[in-house]
């Protein structure tokens, strides 16, 4: 038997955003872990007023990404809009056996106009799957995941990757509007309690997600925290994470321009241990350590 | 000629043969590609410019998007230099693809140093980045006029054996000048170009679109400026030339060769096509078969241009 010569495929990242020797070495040739490929329109819904749901046909690499992990497309160009570069979106469910991934999106600029102008059997050229997801420790028993508009959308994968592990997930989703609410229905299926709070209702505020989040906490409910689309949100559950010493991840949106580490635009300062650290949100993340992630 | 595989795609830059004239464009190339193509099959790497310090960058936003276009002003975010022979060389130590290695530095002096620390095994030619817009006040770099290129580029060919790119400006005003002035101190190759300084405003904050105000335009909408000045510098020097500017197709690569590029980098083009390099070489040896041209370095400055004489003019004036 010969050994094959390591690739740079079997670098990964680190917690420094240097590079490690991790991953077995693999045999040539070459295998793509990303690919950018056409994907075939499955369906393409509004689900309320502002979401689409997007359901497409893939090859088995990106059929293959976890939760957290996002892709970036290339949008269809509509008259008089010329979006020139890919953009980032957070995947929203996969069936491997299908060959399918899924996104939720709302339609906010030139884009995501152009992604909702998709019918079934249109072509999409998709790039992924790309960057760190969640790290769901199967040794968790109760989970917490807190969302906020389009973060609900990230935090649906864990909802059924959690139910596989057997934890138990409680949700705590906010939105403007009950009607604008998205993933309920998807984490009720997979056995998840949902608690939801709006500005409509006045229960989305700060002050009444820690009393719900510090119940579940003393219910034992609440191990770990997951988050995505707040930053207000996100401080409730540094300072509540601190106070009981529970760990949480938290998936981050930026601006970006490459996806896969090329072109340092996606920037954020992380906080490790006093030091303040640039960190690519597209390849060291787009799921960070809670306590590091500076708002 | 029986097969495209028997097309010699291979280019001379100086000393160093490069298997094709592919390879990427600095600051958009990095550890991550690696997952999506076989590093292997580029004709050269060129990596992210490194400077001696460490540097955290220009403020967010650092990337506009423009109509076939985009803008940028990332500042040279950098590890520094001993990161960099640490951590970034060995990543390609294995590889049978050239290494290059893109620097910059505040000074003559400093440039001459870094070249001089980065002659190591495992780096096959120097880079100078005399031309980054995004990091002196209002996009002033070395490469600017022809005088500081001469003192930049002497400084550099005293410090190293390895054979010196310098990475020009599309900025200046004299573009032959300072190619010129790199060729007569000793550049093995000039790069035409960086980045073009723009701007861009946001109408609904009336800020700069950039956190740094000023930045530098890429993509398929900068090619034509570009590609002019590859002729211009191809005209004016003997050394090999190094096109890069909105490079997205193997068309676009013949254009830049027929001006007279011996090479290209591809860069924005990555962004949106991160295998566009690996496909670009493909298509231009199925350019070169079904043209029957045996050897791809047969493009370079093979554009043809004939006087045009009165009875072609014609059209312009019809009785």
């Amino acid at each position: 038997m010969t050994v094959e010569p390591l690739q740079l495929s079997d670098f990964s990242r680190d917690d420094h955003g240097s590079i490690g020797l991790v991953r077995e070495s693999v045999p040539r040739p070459f295998k793509p872990t990303v690919v950018a490929e056409m994907s075939r329109v499955v369906s393409n819904d509004a689900v309320n007023a502002e979401y689409y749901h997007l359901v497409v046909e893939c090859g088995p690499v990106a059929a293959a990404a976890e939760p957290g992990q996002f892709f970036s497309l290339l949008c269809p160009k509509l008259p008089g809009e010329e979006p020139f570069l890919r953009r980032p979106m957070s995947l929203y469910g996969t069936n491997p056996h299908q060959g399918r991934i899924e996104f939720l999106y709302k339609v906010v600029g030139s884009g995501t106009r152009g992604l909702a102008t998709l019918k079934r059997g249109d072509l999409l050229d998709i790039m992924g799957p790309l960057g760190r997801g969640f790290a769901l420790d199967p040794g968790l028993t109760d989970i917490v995941a807190v969302g906020r508009g389009a973060g609900l959308a990230t935090l649906a994968p864990l909802a059924k990757a959690a139910r596989r592990n057997g934890t138990r997930v409680t949700a705590v989703f906010s939105a403007r509007r009950p009607d604008l609410m998205v993933s309920v229905g998807l984490f009720e299926e997979q056995g998840a309690t949902v608690i939801q709070v709006t500005d409509q209702e006045a229960t989305s505020g700060p002050a009444n997600v820690e009393r719900i989040l510090r119940e579940l906490i003393t219910d034992g409910r609440c191990q770990a925290f997951f988050t995505c689309g707040s930053s207000r949100l996100m401080r409730v559950q540094q300072r509540l994470a601190e106070e009981f010493s529970l760990p949480g991840q938290v998936a981050i949106e930026q601006q970006m321009a490459c996806g896969i580490g090329l072109c340092f635009c996606c920037v954020r300062d992380f906080n490790v241990g006093g030091t303040i650290v640039n960190r690519r949100v597209c390849w060291d993340g787009p799921v960070f350590d809670l306590l590091e992630t500076l708002p | 000629m029986k097969l495209e595989t028997d097309i010699d795609m291979s280019v001379k830059i100086g000393e160093l043969t490069l298997k094709n004239p592919i390879m990427p464009a600095s600051g958009t190339f990095a550890e991550g590609l690696s997952q999506v193509m076989d590093f292997d099959r580029l004709g050269a790497i060129v990596t992210k410019t490194v400077t001696r310090e460490v540097r955290a960058g220009n403020p967010t936003p650092r990337v506009v998007e423009r109509p076939n276009s985009m803008i940028n002003a990332i500042g040279i975010p950098s590890k520094g230099v001993a990161h960099f022979v640490e951590k970034i060389i060995p990543l390609y130590a294995h590889l049978s693809t050239p290494l290059v290695v893109s620097i910059s530095a505040p000074t003559a002096d400093g440039f001459a140093c870094l070249a001089r620390d980065l002659s190591l095994p495992g780096v096959a030619a120097i880079e100078a980045n005399i031309s980054c817009p995004n990091i002196e006040e209002d996009g002033k770099a070395f490469a600017m006029n022809a005088d500081s290129t001469a003192t930049v580029t002497r400084a550099l060919r005293a410090a190293t054996d390895l054979p010196l790119w310098i990475k020009l400006t599309p900025n200046t005003g004299d573009m032959p000048a300072v190619a010129r002035a790199g060729e007569a101190e000793g550049a093995d190759a000039l790069v035409v170009a960086n980045t073009i300084l723009s701007m861009a405003i946001d109408l609904k904050t009336f800020k700069p679109s950039l956190g740094n105000v000023m930045g530098g335009l890429s993509g398929p909408a900068v090619k034509p400026i570009v590609l002019r000045q590859v002729f211009q510098c191809a005209n004016a020097v003997d050394i090999p030339i190094i096109g890069c500017g909105g490079i997205s197709s193997a068309e676009d690569v013949i254009e830049y060769m027929l001006a007279g590029a011996r090479a290209v980098q591809v860069g924005t083009a990555t962004f949106l096509q991160p295998n566009i390099m690996p496909r670009i070489i493909e298509d231009l040896q199925a350019f070169c078969y079904h043209r029957q041209i045996n050897r791809a370095s047969a493009l370079t400055g093979a554009l043809l241009i004939e006087e045009a004489d009165e009875s072609d003019l014609s059209w312009l004036d019809p009785q």
